[in-house]
């Protein structure tokens, strides 16, 4: 340790105002406080925050909470695979398959995502801190296994460029970045995403009765032929992969789908990392999945076409739902900002999901656009939270 | 029920904005503050759902081929439609006269602030592209005054939504080539990313 300092010293005057390499210093500074904690702190007579809880502590919380489904998101990437040709595998093979398939998209993400935000912060002079750690986890884990890898780059680069840096950075762009490069490729690529995403990984012949379907999919198929979509569930995968799509299956999450949305365990243990650490707010999540439940409910009610009559609960494990509640919709930057604005856009986000799925047959899945759709809209929430706030104030007021 | 999805369906899926772009001037112009973005959104709903259905009955009566039967039998054959741009633009430019003068006589701070954009809301592509859609689209009247409604709704929407956001962007730090208009466009295209989700309901 004492040997980095020492080196970091050394060349840290090269860097700094007047020396050889001033103009990047800081990837310098970025560099040596993702080591190091930084020696500085506020000057006497300046306001006096002491909070153990800094952007970097934010950020790493939130990628540690990430892992539980990164690491079941690899394994559940070989066992689909062995599944769909019909194979037994070894714990580690399907590891190492999974490994071999998602960790390149990882790769691809950071290294495109880190070198943007470099060259930009080199060019126009402002810090570089960690929010594309999280954004380069995310974005993986919302791609389907199977994705064209230079895809990965030019949507990473999009959302960075245009969903982040124009706003100047990380904290003050408007649309979560990582749903702004799935919904990037989501338009741009539609073969590649949508539908019936996963296909295994080539080479060999499928097992019968094999037809890479996800539980959305067939929702949109029941839609239109009539069947009971909870009996669809059930029968799909007979032969090969019993009870695929029953319900505590889908709750544990091996089934086909993107790298990391198909486990609402994992998202429940990410939740609770990030709600005891009070990282994530507790409000968006339990207001996204109360609004889908309710939607859900009164969907039944309704019962227009077979997905609707879909029992509530299944809208809860199936798609990215848990997922999303958990990792985009509680985006610190582009949620509402006020409490009670965090109800209302929770809420809203759990109820469009829903109703973008039955009612929309050209989007199998709604959270990502539901959620999007909110980011646009939470500025006006807090707007309007604030305002009856001041006029709540304002009444109280004697004068 | 009909005229329940087509009103839900003018606000969302076929947004003024974000499905056509029509009305871009006022809609990037007018978006800087929430209370003048509310203004202009009211006016805009007014006006569009008044013209919609006055031109409506314009077209019925006068304009179509053989509207004017109710006149004379033997006008039957006469079609008055190469008339339809420029009656349609006079019904509009009266209304929003009129909007302007009681604006002006009920809010002077919002007329204030809405300056040059309320008498150009008459020439706003958004309000003569809505009474252009109603006769393309065969509305009766009926559905086209929730029609005119919806549509104004719909852009009311998407400024307040803008101006909201662009309150909030003064926080941020926008490279100077970008400020003002250019992040202002960046914004829009993002947000037509995000109602997307709309396009392709099927109610």
């Amino acid at each position: 340790m004492n040997f980095i300092r020492k080196k970091l010293d050394a060349i840290k005057p090269l860097f700094e105002k007047g020396g050889k390499y001033e103009r990047f210093y800081f990837i310098f500074e970025a560099n040596e406080t993702f080591l190091f904690t930084a020696n500085e702190t506020t000057p006497k007579s300046g306001t006096q925050i002491r909070d153990a809880m800094d952007m970097k502590r934010l950020m790493s919380t939130v990628v540690i909470s990430m892992i539980p489904a990164l690491l079941f998101g690899m394994w559940n990437v070989g066992h689909q695979h062995f599944l769909a040709i019909g194979e037994t595998a070894e714990f580690w093979t399907k590891m190492w398959l999974g490994a071999k398939l998602v960790l390149p998209i990882v790769i691809v993400s950071y290294v495109v995502g880190l070198g943007i935000e470099f060259t930009i912060a080199t060019i126009r002079r402002h810090p570089i801190n960690e929010g594309f750690l999280v954004t380069g986890m995310l974005i993986p884990l919302v791609m389907p296994p199977d994705i064209p890898l230079w895809q990965v780059a030019m949507a990473t680069a999009f959302a960075v460029v245009i969903g982040k840096e124009v706003f100047g950075g990380t904290g003050m762009n408007i649309l979560n970045v990582a749903l702004t490069a799935r919904a990037f490729l989501y338009f741009a690529y539609p073969t590649d995403i949508t539908g019936d995403v996963w296909v295994f990984k080539g080479g060999q012949p499928t097992v019968d009765g094999y037809t890479g379907a996800t539980p959305l999919s067939i929702g949109a198929d029941v839609a239109q032929s009539g069947e009971n979509m909870v009996q669809a569930l059930t029968e799909y995968g007979k032969g090969w992969a019993d009870g695929i799509f029953d319900f505590w299956n889908l709750f544990i999450g091996i089934m086909p789908g993107s790298i990391g949305e198909t486990s609402v365990l994992m998202a429940l243990i990410g939740a609770t990392i990030l709600i005891t650490t009070g990282t994530g707010s507790w409000k968006i999540t339990v207001g996204v999945v109360g609004g889908a439940y309710v939607m859900g409910t009164v969907m039944n009610l309704l019962g227009s076409n077979a997905f609707m009559l879909l029992p509530a609960h299944y809208h809860l494990v199936i798609g990215g739902l848990a997922f999303g509640a958990t990792f985009m919709a509680t985006d610190p930057v582009t949620a509402t900002q006020t409490e009670t604005g965090k109800w209302y856009y929770g809420i809203l986000i759990g109820v469009l999901t829903v109703i973008i799925r039955v009612w929309n047959p050209a989007y199998p899945e709604g959270i990502m656009l539901a959620i999007l759709l909110m980011n646009v809209f939470a500025p006006l929430i807090d707007y309007f939270v604030v305002g009856a706030n001041k006029k709540r104030r304002l009444k109280r007021a004697t004068v | 029920m009909d005229l329940l999805s087509l009103g839900i369906k003018s606000v969302f899926i076929d947004n003024m904005i974000f499905a056509y772009f029509l009305g871009m001037c006022s809609f990037l112009a007018v978006s800087k503050k929430v209370v003048t973005a509310f203004g202009l959104g009211a006016a805009v709903i007014f006006v569009l759902a008044v013209t919609v259905p006055l031109n409506w009955l314009i077209q019925e009566y006068i304009l179509k081929e053989g509207a004017l039967t109710w006149l004379h039998a033997s006008f039957s054959e006469i079609s008055l439609e190469f008339l339809q741009f420029i009656m349609f633009i006079a019904i509009i430019a009266s209304m929003v006269q009129l909007v302007e003068m009681v604006i002006e006589k009920f809010s002077p701070a919002l007329y204030g602030s809405l300056g040059i954009f309320l008498p150009l809301i008459a020439v706003n592509c958004a309000i003569l592209g809505g009474s252009l859609f109603m006769v393309q689209r065969d509305y009766n009247l009926a559905e086209a005054t929730v029609y005119g409604f919806g549509s104004g709704l719909g852009f009311a929407l998407a400024i307040i939504a803008l101006a909201a956001i662009r309150e909030k962007l003064k926080y941020s730090n926008v490279p100077d080539g970008l400020k003002g208009l250019g992040i202002t466009m960046l914004i829009t295209g993002l947000m037509a990313l995000a109602f997307k989700s709309f396009i392709g309901i099927a109610i």
